[in-house]
């Protein structure tokens, strides 16, 4: 069920600028209107999500320890895993925001008569999730040269780099090969793993197919429903510019590829999407282990009600005497 | 333990296929073996908590305050500003899955509510549709649900079914910390009256006797001299170690389950010999007589409450540095909370060894070291005359402890030390070690007698390896340093790996250590003859 409410979601909101775009020839509204608001919401929706983890407090260090620590002289740290400086941790970070070095260590766990449990190697997820990230990434990036003149080099060296395999006319580029392979495999794993499909919320499958949808469209309006490129580019560089033009004889399928980014930029503040903030602020990777070398602050430090040893003595008094034990208050 | 299956059918009958009915719709069933008592009201009026009443898990009514909802979702509030990791870890997961099989008590038992995602899941259905904008308009397509007292019911069960031994956490993209989940669904249940009796006790006792047992100043210093006579008899040597000292160099302080029962005693007693044979100065304190802090499985503030006195203690007695014994959840409150709750602590010194001069600069700040570090570096400078001979009817493995591992990084110290007490020392696989360890499946305040299901299912991943290193290298010894695995791993080897004894490292750093002017030992601490003085 979850799956079907998903899917019916995406292909509604193919079905509004098929509408909306290509019968009513709304262009301005779906050209200009609905991409600069969804761009509007996405920034705003961001910052607003990355401040308000900012509002909450770290009161204390807990940053999960992935190897060994740093302590006498001789006894090798693990300086990555269990990072005791910024350094450390910056290079923690970036090994999990660019090699998502957690998932990698993934293991698969096996039950088998004995009882017997095995712990075999199970990278798929992170080679899914890997090649779904970097294409998503790369795709992203060769976009920005319908909203740059002169492209800058790099953008057109990425553009190159993804269609060196030179096939066809236009060139294939191996992101969308990779993109769809990886959304397939993140998808299949979702229905066809039992705790997956257990675990799964229309919120984990909607994403799937919202971009899945966003890469259709663009496959189709590359090869196969071809609409005019140059048209295109004037109206995405008024986007870009703030000198919006609507050319005429853009096909309803650029339309359609566009409301769905929109829909996609609109839904990202709001959802688990914004694990691509949170990744940077979870207070057990981004802390440094040194809790024993520097003193961590905690604002809301209140005082507590605690026992004494004064108040302690005088229940003990009597005992700690006759046992021969040193007293304060005779 | 007498209603469980044998160790073989248990293991057979996991299932890890979940059942076809979605999850929000199976109601917690609390049945004997898989859920802990609720604490007796006195330990909660020690303790000044809110609801004590008499009530138990298998009744329809558990008594909530009037106003429960209000209640939880002010403390929901308050907490998600109050802890960042609470608020991100709410938001960011995609519920990839990759925590699901990492969890020992989903291992053991296939539920998939102990699968660490929908543990938290538990949580987050009802944070959804109290405070997100999504949640309020999408409602159950959101994944969101009602607070309703069948959900309270199902925390109580899932939020005591967990360790916090964070090795979801390790594999998490995202480091969403299961540990932190539970503490917050365990503080939230605590403002309801919702906790079990062998936390609070303990709290309790703490609080006002000094330790989790509760035992009273001069019963511990008879325990103590008991401990003393029996080292007496087994090495001619007479110690009487200081107790509440004003002016000693050091403060020891240890879990309280080392000097109440088998076979942690022996590890007690092996701290005591080490001290003697270094003449350190050092001294107990009846008043800060644990080292553990149940606290920590309640909430920060009882956390805090009870750790206040170890530097307290320190302070009056004019102390340079303190020495921490053999415990795992003691040493996350030391490592990751103690200084920032109690601290600063700068009374004190920056611990220095006496002996070798080693400046632990790792401590600088909370001026509080390990044993183990403080053993390694003795060794390490050849201080320690050592028989290891004297261990070699062992073949020791060594289980990491949760929270040195995963909250610490104490990895190599301990194996520096095992390696240099004993000539027999074999490592269990790699994914149930250091930071990939399994929890001994009675961490955080679960180790009581009614969850002895629960427990055994949660150890099995830790017994399967041990079991694996018994059938391949012959291994009898289990070596750890933690108080809790030293009364929890003896049952479960005796389910799973029957052949298998449970020691701290202190106990085999005692029996390999010549003492001067010792006897001829013809025994080790635990009175079994040693190697070549068998009958």
């Amino acid at each position: 069920m979850n799956v079907l409410y998903s899917l019916l979601l995406v292909l509604a909101l193919v079905v509004i600028p098929l509408i909306g775009a290509g019968a009513l020839g709304w262009h301005t509204l779906f050209g200009v209107i609905i991409p600069v608001f969804a761009v509007l919401v996405f920034v705003a929706g961001f910052i607003y999500r990355v401040m308000d983890w900012g509002r909450s407090a770290v009161p204390f260090r807990i940053p999960t320890t992935g190897g060994q620590q740093q302590t006498l002289s001789w006894i090798k740290p693990s300086k990555l895993d269990n990072p005791t400086t910024t350094a450390g941790t910056v290079g923690r970070m970036a090994l999990e925001i660019l090699l998502f070095r957690s998932l990698f260590r993934n293991t698969r766990t096996q039950l088998t008569q004995g009882p017997k449990l095995s712990y075999g190697s199970s990278k798929w997820l992170w080679l899914g999730a890997i090649a779904f990230h970097y294409s998503f990434f790369i795709i992203l990036a060769r976009h920005m040269r319908f909203f740059t003149e002169p492209v800058p080099l790099p953008f057109e060296w990425l553009d190159k780099l993804d269609g060196i395999l030179q096939i066809g006319v236009p060139t294939l580029y191996m992101t969308e090969f990779v993109i769809l392979a990886a959304l397939a495999y993140l998808f299949l794993r979702r229905v066809v793993v039992p705790q997956l499909r257990y675990i799964s919320l229309p919120a984990d499958y909607f994403p799937l197919f919202l971009i899945l949808a966003i890469v259709i469209s663009g496959v189709l309006m590359r090869y196969f429903i071809r609409t005019d490129i140059m048209d295109i580019k004037t109206l995405t560089m008024g986007l870009a510019t703030l000198n919006f033009t609507v050319p005429e004889n853009i096909g309803v399928i650029f339309y359609i590829h566009v409301f769905l980014v929109a829909a996609l930029l609109v839904y990202f503040p709001m959802s688990k999407l914004m694990h691509s903030g949170g990744v940077f602020l979870s207070p057990t990777r981004n802390l440094a282990n040194n809790n024993r070398m520097k003193r961590h602050i905690n604002p809301w430090n209140h005082p507590v009600k605690t026992h004494p040893y004064e108040e302690w003595e005088d229940e003990y008094r009597e005992q700690l005497k006759e046992a021969g034990l040193p007293v304060e208050k005779e | 333990m007498s209603k469980l299956p044998a160790a073989d059918t248990l293991a057979a009958s996991i299932e890890y296929t979940p059942p076809r009915t979605p999850w929000m719709e199976v109601p917690a069933e609390f049945r004997p073996g898989v859920y802990s008592y609720p604490a007796n009201p006195k330990n909660l009026k020690i303790l000044d908590f809110p609801n004590p009443r008499q009530w138990a898990p298998e009744d329809d009514d558990w008594k909530l305050p009037e106003n429960w909802q209000e209640i939880i979702y002010e403390g929901f509030q308050e907490r998600l500003h109050k802890y960042r990791s609470l608020k991100v870890f709410m938001d960011v997961c995609v519920r990839c899955g990759a925590c699901a099989d990492k969890c020992h008590y989903f291992i053991g038992s296939g539920d998939p509510k102990n699968m660490p995602v929908l543990r938290a899941e538990l949580l987050r259905s009802v944070y959804r549709r109290d405070f997100t904008m999504v949640g309020k308009i999408l409602k159950s397509l959101s994944g969101s649900r009602e607070l309703t007292v069948d959900v309270i019911k199902e925390w109580f069960m899932y939020f005591y079914q967990c360790s916090e031994c964070r090795r979801c956490s390790l594999f998490c993209p995202y480091g969403i910390d299961t540990a932190e989940i539970t503490m917050m669904g365990r503080e939230l249940l605590n403002l309801l009256g919702l906790n079990i009796n062998w936390i609070m006790e303990p709290v309790a006792n703490c609080f006002k006797v000094g330790n989790h047992l509760g035992i009273p100043p001069h019963t511990f210093k008879d325990i103590v001299e008991f401990m003393c006579e029996d080292i007496e008899d087994i090495t001619g040597i007479k110690i009487d170690p200081p107790m509440n000292k004003k002016g000693a160099e050091i403060l020891f302080v240890t879990p309280s389950g080392d000097y109440f029962a088998d076979p942690g005693t022996y590890t007690f007693m092996g701290y005591l010999m080490l001290f003697h044979e270094l003449g350190l100065d050092y001294t107990m304190s009846a008043y800060a007589s644990e080292g553990g802090n149940f606290g920590l499985f309640t909430s920060a503030e009882a956390m805090k409450r009870l750790n206040a006195k170890i530097y307290a203690e320190a302070k009056r007695l004019g102390v340079k540095w303190i020495l921490g014994g053999e415990c795992g959840h003691m040493w996350r409150v030391i490592n990751q909370y103690m200084d920032t709750m109690n601290g600063p602590a700068d009374f004190m010194d920056v611990p220095r060894n006496p002996l070798t001069g080693t400046v632990f600069s790792n401590a600088r700040s909370t001026k509080m070291v390990h044993i183990t570090e403080f053993t390694a570096d003795l060794i390490k400078n050849k201080i320690l005359n050592l028989d290891p001979g004297r261990n070699d009817h062992l073949k020791v493995t060594y289980h990491d402890s949760c929270n040195p591992a995963r909250a610490m990084g104490l990895l190599e110290e301990p194996r520096y030390v095992i390696q240099n007490v004993c000539n027999n020392f074999y490592e269990m696989p790699e994914q149930t070690i250091r930071e990939q360890t399994f929890c001994c499946g009675s961490g955080s305040g679960l180790n009581n007698e009614e969850f002895m299901e629960m427990r055994l299912r949660g150890g099995m991943p830790r017994a399967n390896a041990v079991k694996h290193v018994h059938e391949k290298y012959g291994v009898n010894m289990l070596s750890c340093i933690c108080a809790i695995d030293r009364a929890a791993l003896p049952p479960l080897m005796q389910y799973w790996v029957p052949g298998v004894d449970v020691t701290g490292v202190h106990e085999l750093v005692a029996n390999a250590l010549v003492m001067r002017g010792e006897k001829e030992r013809e025994t080790d601490l635990r009175g079994e003859p040693l190697p070549g003085k068998e009958g």
